[in-house]
């Protein structure tokens, strides 16, 4: 199939950017998204341009490294990560437009890159639990009741991408956070830094920049993990107890 | 903003029920109106249950629409607009699955707060008045309702309390952690909510559609 | 008669061979005792002291999180260096399958000892028996540690852990979280991380590659690893970088073959630049090829992407019998089809290990019996499993992987068979590291992938991780405190004439590169090089091949330096240049892999020799030989080869059967 892409082309932080069309021909509809960027980075290549920057590492939908905004949808029109879009998704003859997160928390770096260290400074702000090596009891000391660490485990499976942000029509990392706080909140292990945990992260995720949320649920429809939205009210919950107690 | 928001809702909630003695007739609804004056009196002053009511609405007015302008000029800048555009495609601007009501929180905010005043400006005795003064509240509600353009007007403006309250409603539960489903749309709350908003926004609306439309009052 | 000359080893055409190398640290004793004293008797440091013995730890996977976030705890000053946007992306994101531990929670007869013994032995004897054992016996650790970090591992109604078996041992001692095992492990020491980071005693450089290790004579003139030239991936900016250490946990090689599971950033550049600088490169051609893999399905094709092993306990493979059948696999009749495993190897049937399913697939394909798009893969057929347990109870079971292989094909595994072709998956080999974790150099400590341990020839599923995890959490804090006890050594200015000269070197190489401006891309090489690594040094080897993989990649790395084009400049995001300089060092890497795989003229593990097999076709090492690690020494000409004898005390040197 032959397309037409438009990309978002940026030089650096400092440039204002751009869209730009580029035709793709011979694509094959078992190509993923990005093998198809691949070749037409060869094209750019060879013709002396500047091949378009994009972040990508696993290319198995595991790292959260890939991830642009599609047609006006974070990773596309399908639930997965880009690197697992496929071509056959797209008809011959499409007009793909290609953008980077928009977020005033992930500044584009170049093209399609942006810089989403504020998800690791959420992290810093408490997303873990205090457990220095050596320090651990034997493991089977603490059931966890089934349930409860499946829970937990659907939780913890973000990967960190930041789509919850491209498709938030407000810019906010709640899910990521939440995602994380209901990992965490939800094993015994977790207890004793709920209040600080949540209390921090939301401090963190304010001072990022990120937007509040309105709960419009565009960040589960788009995360490729399928991170559920009531983490959001679960974070929301362990919040106001924190607050209550007067921890902040 | 939800608690705010949810104070508004719950007074919208007995207003609408109230007016529905409209249909009562004059005296049952003047009547009514005017014992709303006397509630909890002899412990409260006369009015003053009303005035302490004022008093909460206008706050949480106050305090809602400031957080609204707060999070409205937050959430701009967090959505890292280019220009006047986030995004350069005209492709998917509904994304995944973005409700009409949750695209319209904020203007149709802006056009619910011209309607409040607009709304309360009305209703203060015998100062606008539109279709002509009178003691009686029932009749000023006749005369003015008999207008096609205040009708127009109450319409533009209660059907944008029906949106806003078909998000706001959800919205507001899952603020304070009541959202137990994993998407917006299969939530329970996304159907109370909307249900809400039709019996309120259809609440309020019978009384104008029925002077209007069916004569009802004169 | 005329009088033999003394053997010699047509690789010798390309290396020199140097003396036999011990490992100094090696213990002693009866070995469940050898970990302990080797603690007791590391140095240790006062913790007022810690803060001003300074480490740099190169790579933040599994091994590299772990070990800045445990020598953060300790109170070291450690800076933390990866090549991605976040930590949390490390090539041990990707890992599936799961984590062994000797915790006998199965009551199934598993032990500290059997672990080891699996170990050794599914290492096709060509790895120290002290270093699995102690691994096997931290692996228990590792579990305790990540359930206190609150890594959901899969549990058991009760709310205790729960296990599966995996790769062919015959206890159940694999823990794991889903498919997702990797992930939710790294998340785990991630978080440790992260946690240091807020806490000021670590100090995180994402999107810093680092091109060039520093090497400092101190005062006696021993010569020290005491810092690293990195490149600033977004400003370009050449930085220097001095520690009184230097961690390398840079993660395995495997993207020599351009195509593997890695991730796509994999690369050798920081252990090839230290192996430059002088550390042993050992056994760089024991790679594992993973037999159940996603086949190519195109030359666009980037990387490979891994479907658990355990597919195969339900599925069974075959090709067609006829050559040239190109019916759909539905249409060809059960008795027109060859499940080819079950027929060689009645015992194991579809269930033989790795190597072995492996190259079998790869026969069948070379003798143009293979299925699919250039007739590169066979058929995984779940149509008996179907119909035996019903489809909820595949869908149950497997739903997860069909989803991964319809997402990733377009087609329907529940109608019609998956192909499947192997791929490469992980590299035994690295630098060369004794008891200690440190490599021949001094000051340079080697964790996880990189380093060549553990392992031997040949790695059992569910492996790598426990490694990682031991060397990062339980034996680098050891072994690199009784290190830094000697600390902190005289601090090396920036100007320091073995700065300025690593530094010289890494933006020469750079503006080289920028400079050629030819007429090829970057990928291009890489693809070409990794075809031939993929034909001659891949699942079967020859003499012949071997030979002539060298001249062809020596020919085509002078046409790299002569033709390559890399666009724009160095002082910007530039994923081209970072591409070309890594190619550049997989040339060289690859050159000494074939040179490797030549000297070992022996089947172990997953090197296959073909002229080392026995009568019906099976890999047939040759212990008294080489039973050697083969540590390699760089050298401007040659490289040199040094020996490191094996010898095993404890379990006993046998071939492997799988018939
Ligand atoms: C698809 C797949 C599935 C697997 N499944 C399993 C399994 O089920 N069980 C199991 O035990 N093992 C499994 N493995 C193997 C295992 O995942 C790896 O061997 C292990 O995770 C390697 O960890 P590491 O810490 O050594 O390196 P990595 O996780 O590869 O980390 C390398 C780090 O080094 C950094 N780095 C690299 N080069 C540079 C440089 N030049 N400059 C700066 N930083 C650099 C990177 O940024 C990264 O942070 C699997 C592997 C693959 C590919
Ligand atoms: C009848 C009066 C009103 C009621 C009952 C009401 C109710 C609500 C409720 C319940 C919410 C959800 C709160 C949350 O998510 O935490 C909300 C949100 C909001 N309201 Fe109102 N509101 C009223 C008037 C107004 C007015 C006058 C404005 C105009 C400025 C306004 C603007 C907003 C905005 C901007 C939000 C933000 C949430 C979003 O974008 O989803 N509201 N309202
Ligand atoms: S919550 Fe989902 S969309 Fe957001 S970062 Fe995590 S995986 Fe990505
Ligand atoms: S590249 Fe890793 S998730 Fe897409």
């Amino acid at each position: 199939m032959n397309i037409t892409v438009r990309v978002w082309r940026q030089k650096n932080a400092d440039d204002k950017g751009k869209m730009v069309t580029y035709g793709v021909e011979n694509v094959s509809e078992h190509m993923s998204f990005l093998e198809m960027l691949d070749v037409l980075n060869e094209q750019l290549t060879l013709s002396g341009d500047d091949p378009i920057a994009f972040d990508h590492d696993c290319r198995e939908g595991i790292c959260g490294a890939c991830g642009v905004v599609i047609n006006g949808q974070a990773h596309g029109p399908q639930t997965t990560t880009t690197c697992q879009l496929h071509m056959r998704s797209f008809e011959d003859g499409a007009v793909i437009d290609i953008e980077p997160w928009r977020a005033g928390a992930f500044p584009v770096v170049k093209d399609l890159v942006v810089d989403r260290s504020a998800f690791d400074r959420i992290i810093q702000a408490g997303g873990f639990i205090s457990a220095p090596t050596g320090s651990a009891p034997e493991a089977n000391n603490l059931p966890v009741p089934k349930e409860d660490a499946d829970h937990a485990f659907e939780s913890a499976t973000c990967i960190g991408c930041g789509a919850c942000v491209a498709a938030c029509p407000n810019g906010s990392g709640m899910l990521f956070t939440a995602a994380k706080i209901t990992h965490l909140g939800l094993l015994p292990q977790g207890q004793p830094e709920r209040d600080s945990r949540v209390i921090g992260m939301i401090e963190q995720h304010d001072h990022e920049g990120f937007g509040g949320c309105t709960n419009i649920g565009e960040c589960t429809a788009s995360c490729p993990k399928g991170i559920p939205l009531d983490t959001i009210s679960r974070l929301n919950r362990d919040l106001l107890g924190a607050l209550a107690k007067g921890k902040a | 903003m939800a608690v705010s928001g949810l104070i508004m809702l719950g007074y919208l909630l007995v207003h609408a029920y109230g007016n529905l003695k409209f249909f009562q007739g004059p005296e049952k609804f003047d009547s009514y109106l005017e014992g709303l004056d006397d509630i909890l009196y002899p412990y409260l002053p006369h009015e003053g249950a009303l005035w302490i009511l004022r008093v909460v609405l206008v706050g949480a007015l106050v305090v809602h629409v400031y957080a609204a302008i707060t999070l409205w000029r937050r959430n701009k800048v967090a959505a890292g607009y280019v220009g006047n555009t986030r995004y350069q495609t005209k492709q998917n601007k509904t994304g995944y699955q973005r409700s009409y009501a949750s695209f319209t929180m904020r203007w149709g905010g802006i056009i619910l707060l011209l309607f409040i005043i607009g709304h309360v400006a009305q209703m203060l005795p015998n100062w606008l008045s539109p279709g002509g003064a009178s003691d009686s509240k029932y009749e000023r509600v006749v005369n003015g309702f008999e207008l096609w353009w205040v009708v127009l007007l109450y319409t533009i403006g209660l059907v944008a309390v029906g949106f806003h309250l078909a998000h706001g409603f959800w919205s507001a539960l899952t603020t304070l952690g009541q959202n137990h489903s994993s998407t917006r749309r299969s939530s329970r709350i996304t159907a109370v909510s909307i249900g809400l908003a039709v019996l309120i926004a259809g609440g309020f609306l019978t009384v104008p559609f029925a002077i209007f439309f069916f004569g009802a009052g004169s | 008669m005329t009088i033999t000359e003394p053997y010699k080893n047509p690789s010798e055409q390309f290396h020199a061979v140097g003396e036999d190398i011990v490992d100094l640290k090696a213990p002693s004793g009866p070995i469940e005792k050898r970990w302990d004293d080797r603690k007791f008797n590391a140095k240790l440091v006062n913790p007022a002291n810690r803060r001003k013995l300074s480490v740099l730890v190169v790579g933040t996977g599994l091994a590299g999180a772990s070990a800045a976030a445990t020598l953060g705890e300790a109170g070291y000053h450690v800076r933390s260096f990866c090549y991605q946007d976040s930590p949390r992306r490390a090539h041990s994101i990707a890992a599936q399958g799961g984590i062994n531990a000797a915790k006998n929670y199965r009551n199934d007869g598993d032990s500290i000892y059997r672990l080891f013994y699996d170990t050794v032995k599914g290492g096709d004897f060509r790895a120290r028996e002290s270093n699995v054992y102690r691994l096997a016996q931290v692996s228990v650790n590792i579990i305790d540690q990540c359930v206190a970090q609150g890594v959901p591992f899969a549990r058991e109604y009760g709310g205790l852990l729960d296990n599966r078996s995996f790769g062919g041992v015959q206890v159940s001692r694999t823990f794991y979280a889903r498919g997702q095992t990797g992930q939710q492990l790294l998340i785990g020491a991630y978080q440790a991380l992260e946690r240091q980071i807020a806490a000021g005693t670590v100090e995180m450089n994402t999107r810093h590659e680092m091109l060039e290790l520093i090497m400092v004579p101190d005062a006696n003139g021993v010569e020290r690893a005491r810092g690293i030239i990195v490149r600033d991936m977004v400003t370009g900016e050449i930085e220097t970088h001095t520690a009184d250490a230097v961690v390398l946990a840079s993660g395995g090689y495997g993207n020599v073959f351009f195509l593997s599971t890695n991730a796509m950033g994999c690369n050798t550049t920081a252990t090839w630049r230290a192996h430059r600088k002088g550390a042993y490169f050992a056994n760089p051609c024991y790679t594992q090829i993973h037999p159940t893999c996603i086949p190519v399905s195109g030359d666009y094709q980037s990387k490979l992407t891994l479907m658990s092993e355990s597919l195969r306990n339900d599925g069974r493979i075959w090709v067609p019998a006829k050559l040239g059948d190109d019916r759909v696999a539905s249409q060809i009749p059960e008795d027109e089809r060859d499940y080819y495993l079950e027929r060689i190897y009645p015992a194991f049937g579809n269930l033989v290990p790795r190597d072995i399913a492996s190259r079998a697939a790869k026969y069948q394909c070379d003798a143009g019996k293979g299925v699919g798009p250039g007739g590169l893969g066979v058929y995984l057929d779940f149509a008996d499993a179907i119909e035996r347990l019903g489809r909820p109870a595949v869908e149950a079971k497997y739903g997860n992987l069909f989803d991964m292989y319809a997402q990733i094909t377009g087609e329907d595994p529940y109608s019609e068979p998956m192909r499947i072709y192997p791929a490469v998956h992980y590299t035994m080999g690295g630098l060369w590291v004794d008891y200690d974790l440190q490599s021949n150099l001094t000051g340079l400590f080697v964790a996880g992938e990189a380093n060549f341990s553990e392992h031997g020839a040949n790695r059992l599923g569910a492996s790598a991780l426990m490694q990682g995890l031991a060397d990062g959490y339980f034996v680098l804090p050891y072994t690199l405190a009784n290190y830094l006890a000697d600390g902190p050594y005289e601090k090396v200015a920036d100007d320091h004439p073995a700065v300025l000269e690593a530094k010289a070197a890494v933006e020469n190489r750079i503006s080289t590169l920028l400079s050629i401006n030819g007429t090829r891309t970057v990928d291009s090489y890489h693809k070409e090089l990794g075809q031939i690594m993929w034909d001659y040094c891949g699942m079967e080897r020859t003499e012949e091949g071997l030979t002539k993989a060298i001249g062809m990649i020596r020919d085509l790395k002078t046409d790299f330096w002569a033709n390559v084009k890399v666009t724009g400049v160095n002082e910007e995001l530039n994923q081209t240049l970072e591409r070309a300089g890594r190619v550049a060092d997989f040339f060289e890497l690859g050159e000494l892999m074939c040179i490797d795989a030549l000297n070992r003229r022996e089947s172990c593990g997953g090197h296959f020799r073909a002229e080392s097999q026995t009568e019906d076709g099976e890999a047939l090492r040759h212990d008294d030989e080489f039973a050697y690690v083969s540590a390699w020494e760089f050298g401007d000409k040659q490289p040199t080869l040094h020996k490191e004898p094996l010898e095993y005390e404890y379990v006993e040197m046998k071939s492997r059967s799988y018939k």
